[in-house]
């Protein structure tokens, strides 16, 4: 192996790893405030995806995607948060589960219904469509590099949120005691709200700048929903700052695993996990609760 | 969990009855249809053991159905049916280590993290008969059905016979996977199971080593759902990677949750009432998962203690709900 496809595959890994941040931390922030795991976030994803697929086949440009996508997160995730989950925050894990379950069912068939059952490619925007070079001999597509830049904006700012805002404290708070949070009279609905469409849009925001690098098709929501629950159970349940960095880490294992060890590439962030597990059974950056 | 009033039993023995009996009156169709809620019974009961008497809620437990099923493949790789009284025990024992293993690691945590790795270790072995040949990758495999046969003895079966010997296959052992569990959860493993779903702390106090039993749960339940797959393999000749996918692991979960938590009867009841409903849905429209999810979505909201939830009239002999089940 050469030091330029090693060194694509690095940057693969940490252009994937980023994005599977983008999923993850949703998944986590959300388990953090409400204690539920929405099992529906990979078809989140898949509906930034179409969002992506369909702006681009009727308007020509991913650009417009975005901010679509945005809207309609914040939205999608607004009346999945007041129409259905609200009313699960104290039910048992197992109606929980199948709630989020019917909604993957409901969320593949209107999918089906919409633009059927075809895999479709999304075209790179005309102003990322050329390659940079690094070395002489070795190109990266620029695409890939504006996803990186602006996942971690958006972990940046994700950051920032939660670390100096007040609505963040609150949300750490509620992560910790949300018995408190309630006593001080915090309006625990607007934060449900928040973090939930918050998740939402970050799920549909990942759909879209995934859309034309994996191209589009069903049932690719459960893929990276599965690796996602993998980056979350390695970084420690509630934690964001763990999801980040085990994402990273599953991103440069897979692209690696992908160089010398093709044919189990997908296996070894399972035995990754299966280690961590081993020897910190709450994760890297999670401490036992609930 | 366990039948106590005299009506509930007898009610019990007349559903066997009509089970024994449905095959001299339904055709061909609707006996396999029957094997195959059969063997939906066997998966969602084996998965109970953990979810309604443990309160561990699996989202993996496919992996150990489907690995069955693609024992009984490996066995008869020659293309030469095997004799059940083979491929049953190994089918079981395979599911049973494989179950060893992701308990072992799984159970290390509890509650959405428990959930979120059982749902990885099952989707790691759906990825191994995904992506490898050693299964016939994405497309699956056809294989030997194993027969009835003991030595050079073979129960002589017409070709028309054979779906309804393995239907009264699949009954003697949902029957007996039954009774087997009405056994386990009156002993005092079972009542130390019972004693942890409700309050694990109070039992480790108590002096129990909870993992072990927990473990020892999840390696039970991991080989009967054994039993179920190595089922399914013997009625379909057939094997693919969904089998082992965690949709279907979902499905078992959302049987158990349709018949009732609080009962070893429930999840029976509840595999019976989804096949039924997914045979239903096929006729109205061929949108099935639109018809499911809505399903779903329904019991969830409105029968949260599913069909055993619903409860007679009084004047009708029923009695009146004590209020919230102690599953929490």
């Amino acid at each position: 192996m050469d030091v330029a496809g090693l060194l694509t595959q690095l940057l693969n890994g940490v252009q994937y790893g980023l994005l599977l941040f983008l999923i993850a931390s949703g998944l986590t922030l959300i388990f953090g405030v409400m204690g539920i795991i929405n099992l529906a976030h990979g078809s989140l994803l898949m509906i930034g995806a179409y969002v992506a697929y369909l702006v681009t086949r009727h308007f020509g440009t991913l650009w417009l995607a975005l901010p679509v996508a945005i809207a309609a997160g914040a939205l999608l995730g607004a009346i999945l948060e007041r129409g259905l989950f609200r009313y699960f925050y104290h039910r048992n894990h197992l109606d929980q589960v199948l709630l989020t379950f019917a909604l993957i069912l409901l969320f593949e068939e209107a999918r089906s219904l919409i633009v059927g059952n075809d895999f479709y490619s999304v075209p790179v925007p005309q102003l990322f469509d050329f390659s940079i070079p690094i070395t002489s001999g070795f190109s990266y597509s620029a695409y890939r590099f504006a996803v990186i830049a602006a996942c971690l904006a958006l972990a940046l700012g994700l950051f920032l949120w939660i670390e100096r805002t007040k609505l963040g404290a609150v949300i750490r708070a509620a992560a910790e005691k949300p018995e408190m949070v309630d006593i001080l009279g915090i309006d625990a609905r607007r934060v449900h709200l928040t973090v939930f469409a918050i998740g939402t849009v970050l799920a549909l925001v990942a759909g879209v700048l995934a859309a034309p690098l994996y191209s589009v098709y069903p049932g690719m929501g459960d893929q990276f929903l599965i690796i996602s629950f993998v980056v979350v159970v390695i970084g420690g349940l509630g934690s964001v700052k763990g999801a980040f960095w085990s994402a990273l880490l599953i991103g440069l294992v897979d692209g690696l695993g992908k160089v010398y060890a093709p044919k189990v590439a997908g296996l070894v962030v399972y035995l990754l996990m299966a280690v961590v597990l081993l020897l910190w059974p709450s994760g890297l950056f999670g401490q036992q609760r609930r | 969990m366990l039948p106590q009033s005299l009506s509930l039993k007898l009610a019990l023995a007349l559903g066997v009855l009509a089970l024994v009996l449905m095959p001299h009156f339904a055709s061909a169709y609707y006996v396999e249809l029957g094997s195959y809620a059969l063997i939906a019974a066997m998966l969602a009961l084996s998965l109970q053991l953990l979810v309604g008497a443990t309160g561990i809620v699996s989202l993996g437990h496919a992996a150990f159905y489907g690995l069955a099923a693609y024992m009984v493949y490996f066995l008869t790789s020659e293309g030469a049916p095997r004799s059940i009284f083979l491929t049953l025990p190994v089918a079981m024992l395979a599911s049973g280590v494989l179950a060893l293993l992701v308990g072992a690691l799984s159970l290390r945590t509890r509650g959405f993290f428990l959930l979120m790795v059982t749902l990885a270790f099952g989707q790691m072995v759906f990825f191994v008969f995904h992506d490898t040949k050693i299964g016939g990758g994405t497309d699956g495999a056809f294989l030997a059905k194993p027969v009835i046969s003991f030595f050079d003895w073979q129960l002589p079966l017409t070709r028309r016979q054979r779906p309804i010997a393995t239907y009264y296959v699949a009954l003697f052992l949902l029957v007996a996977m039954y009774l087997f569990l009405v056994v386990v959860l009156r002993s005092l493993f079972g009542r130390v199971l019972e004693g942890i779903r409700v309050n694990e702390h109070r039992m480790q106090a108590l002096g129990f080593d909870t993992y072990r039993y927990k473990l020892a749960a999840f390696t039970l339940a991991g080989m009967l759902a054994g039993v179920a797959g190595h089922m399914w393999a013997m009625h379909r000749g057939f094997v693919n990677p969904e089998l082992v996918g965690w949709h279907r692991s979902a499905e078992a979960l959302l049987m158990i949750l349709l018949g009732g938590l609080g009962s070893l009867h429930g999840p029976i009841l509840g595999a019976l009432a989804f096949t039924g409903l997914g045979e239903a849905a096929q006729l109205i429209t061929e949108r099935k998962l639109l018809v499911e999810g809505a399903v779903v979505l329904l019991v969830v909201l409105a029968l949260p203690q599913g069909l055993s939830g619903i409860r007679l009239p009084r004047f009708l002999g029923g009695r009146r709900d004590k209020g919230g089940s102690d599953h929490g």
